[in-house]
């Protein structure tokens, strides 16, 4: 004989639930809340227009920063995104059950689970020592590809198999061929998908910090060329945070970050939306 | 010229009676006629061309994903087989101290590390993240439930800069007033629990949803209520997606680096309480990576080694259980 009837057990598991959910929206809100009130008043056009000045000091701003993430992430999609979306496109239009798609398949399912420092202790190995780049954005960049490199197959691949088939159909029997078809017809059906997986490799970048501590340098310089070391923004947060102890300036840094990555979560959300429109609404 | 009566073409070049016009034009046509065969004939073979060769090149980028995976097994390997050849493997995976400048090299201390705050991380992480999946799944009404996945969404995206910078400012201190600095495994665990959260939910979410509406049906008619539809036909059914979420979200938890670092205090040494500090695999190698030579190089290597075969063993259980799960 249970002592609670049902119905005042689902009320308590029901109540349970409610208060998971509340418990995540309020560590979201702690997080977010606490990094925008203390972060705001670090911003100001000062902030954003001078470079740090380096060393221990914590002086200065975060243009340099900001250069490094645009270059950072420029690289790392220009690098990445070729590979990925070809790769993606032989897993949905091109492969045939064989050794050398499971290869294919196992490679990236293993390589997406791969913890980020991972990828440093591999790209400072190759890039920097064995390749002689030195701390660079390219290192840095390459690193980072390869760590991206699972979001955009996997992604892209989703996106050209939401293509109905008979898409495909049409092209051939009109007589194009196989490259026609996937360039004409299946990759422009799967454009919104494939924005989303680039859009993804941003994101993954912007965020990343692990792999570019050891790949990148971490130099406060504006950036030259793709050779000189940088820092990114979430870089300059560690350094600000950890080294220099300049927690005003690296809440402000983290501030930008969380408004970078809203903005991108934002873009994703209204490609995504546009693209449902676009396959299944009307027309 | 079995072609030129094809070019009679406009009246006015007859009109011109030469017999030389004619056979310009003429010459004229056959030309024209013989570029386009050829334009046409090259074109039919260059999209033949064009699709080979584009086609090698798809075949070539989809194999780098593969290529990459085996070039990180062979740097670590190369690069960390001299600190296993002389440290020894039991002696690096048992030792507990590593101490660069006396050359002794053991990651027990980090390993014990990683897993305390690993397992700290589920204990708060699995009930919170599938209490949301259920809430998501079955409870949740409309207005609550698109609340809730932007923020976890948001969860997701968050820099792990962020909630290192966010804990270290807001929980260490709180967590300092229990005992000890505050830079303990009980912090990292507890940030941990909030960056996994997003993995153990979204993918027990998806298991639930893809539970039969049959089952529910079934239990409902017998006169069960929702909760313990959920509790006793649910949840079982969905057990196996469940169980690879939580598998995956401990293997994103041991792979955390920058923000353990800024809450766990980094000391070497084996944890013995909640509140104490102590380093994870990953930290050590973000540490001490920049400034190694020599044996300290190989044995950082080695650690990644070791981290690596941690993580290989945690996906392939979550696939296996996963697999048999789709079976079903």
């Amino acid at each position: 004989m249970r002592m609670a009837s049902p119905r005042v057990t689902q009320r308590i598991a029901w109540s349970l639930t409610w208060a998971s959910a509340g418990v995540v929206v309020l560590a979201l809100g702690v997080i977010v809340g606490y990094v925008v009130i203390k972060g705001a008043g670090a911003i100001d056009w000062e902030f954003l227009s001078t470079s740090p000045k380096g060393g221990l000091s914590g002086e200065g701003g975060v243009l340099s920063a900001i250069v490094g993430t645009v270059y950072i992430v420029a690289l790392t999609v220009a690098i990445a995104a070729p590979l990925g979306i070809g790769a993606g496109i032989y897993l949905v239009e091109y492969a045939r059950e064989s050794w050398f798609t499971r290869l294919v398949r196992s490679g990236v399912e293993v390589l997406a689970g791969v913890p980020s420092i991972i990828f440093g202790l591999f790209g400072f190995a190759l890039f920097v020592v064995a390749l002689k780049l030195s701390f660079s954005i390219l290192s840095g960049a390459l690193a980072l590809a390869c760590l991206v490199l699972p979001t955009i197959i996997r992604t892209t691949e989703e996106a050209l198999r939401a293509v109905p088939q008979s898409y495909r159909e049409a092209s051939m029997a009109c007589g194009a061929t196989k490259f026609q078809t996937i360039r004409k017809i299946a990759l422009p059906a799967a454009l919104p998908g494939i924005l989303t997986a680039i859009i993804l490799a941003v994101g993954r970048s912007v965020e990343e910090t692990a792999v570019l501590y050891v790949t990148m340098g971490g130099s406060a310089a504006m950036p030259r060329s793709f050779l000189s070391g940088g820092r990114t923004l979430a870089l300059h947060t560690y350094f600000l945070a950890m080294e220099t102890r300049a927690m005003g300036k690296a809440l402000g840094t983290a501030l930008l970050l969380i408004v970078l990555i809203m903005l991108i979560n934002g873009l994703i959300r209204f490609v995504s939306r546009r693209y449902m429109a676009r396959m299944y609404g009307g027309r | 010229m079995g072609e030129t009566h094809l070019a009679e073409g406009p009246p006015s070049f007859s009109d011109l009676g030469g017999q030389g016009a004619e056979v310009v034009l003429s010459i004229r046509v056959a030309r024209a006629r013989l570029r386009l065969m050829r334009v046409r004939a090259r074109r039919l073979q260059l999209r033949y061309v064009t699709d080979w060769g584009w086609k090698q090149l798809i075949v070539l980028s989809s194999i780098s994903a593969f290529l990459i995976l085996l070039l990180i097994a062979v740097f670590t390997v190369r690069e960390g087989l001299p600190a296993f050849a002389k440290v020894g493997l039991w002696r690096l995976l048992s030792g507990t101290a590593w101490d660069v400048a006396e050359s002794e090299f053991g990651i027990l201390p980090m390993i014990l590390g990683s897993i305390f705050v690993t397992l700290g991380a589920l204990v708060m992480g699995v009930p919170l993240g599938v209490g949301c999946a259920v809430f998501l799944a079955e409870v949740a009404p409309r207005r609550a439930r698109d609340l809730l996945r932007p923020a976890i969404e948001l969860l997701v995206g968050i820099p792990s800069v962020v909630y290192g910078l966010v804990g270290m400012l807001v929980l260490v201190p709180l967590v300092g007033k229990l005992g000890g600095s505050g830079d303990s495994v009980l912090a990292a665990s507890i940030v941990l629990s909030v960056m996994v959260l997003p993995t153990i939910t979204t993918i027990s979410e998806d298991s639930i949803r893809a539970v039969p509406q049959a089952y529910r049906e079934g239990s409902l008619a017998l006169g069960a209520t929702h909760w313990q539809t959920v509790w006793r036909v649910v949840l079982p059914a969905a057990r196996s997606g469940i169980v690879a979420s939580i598998i995956l979200g401990m293997g994103r938890a041991i792979g955390e680096t920058m923000a353990m670092i800024m809450v766990i205090g980094n000391s070497i040494i084996i944890p013995t309480s909640p509140l104490s500090p102590a380093r994870t695999l990953t930290g050590t190698l973000a540490l001490e990576l920049k400034y190694a030579a020599g044996l300290h190089w190989n044995a950082l290597f080695a650690t990644g080694a070791v981290l690596f075969v941690f993580i290989l063993v945690l996906n392939s259980l979550a696939l296996i259980v996963h697999r048999r799960a789709v079976a079903r």
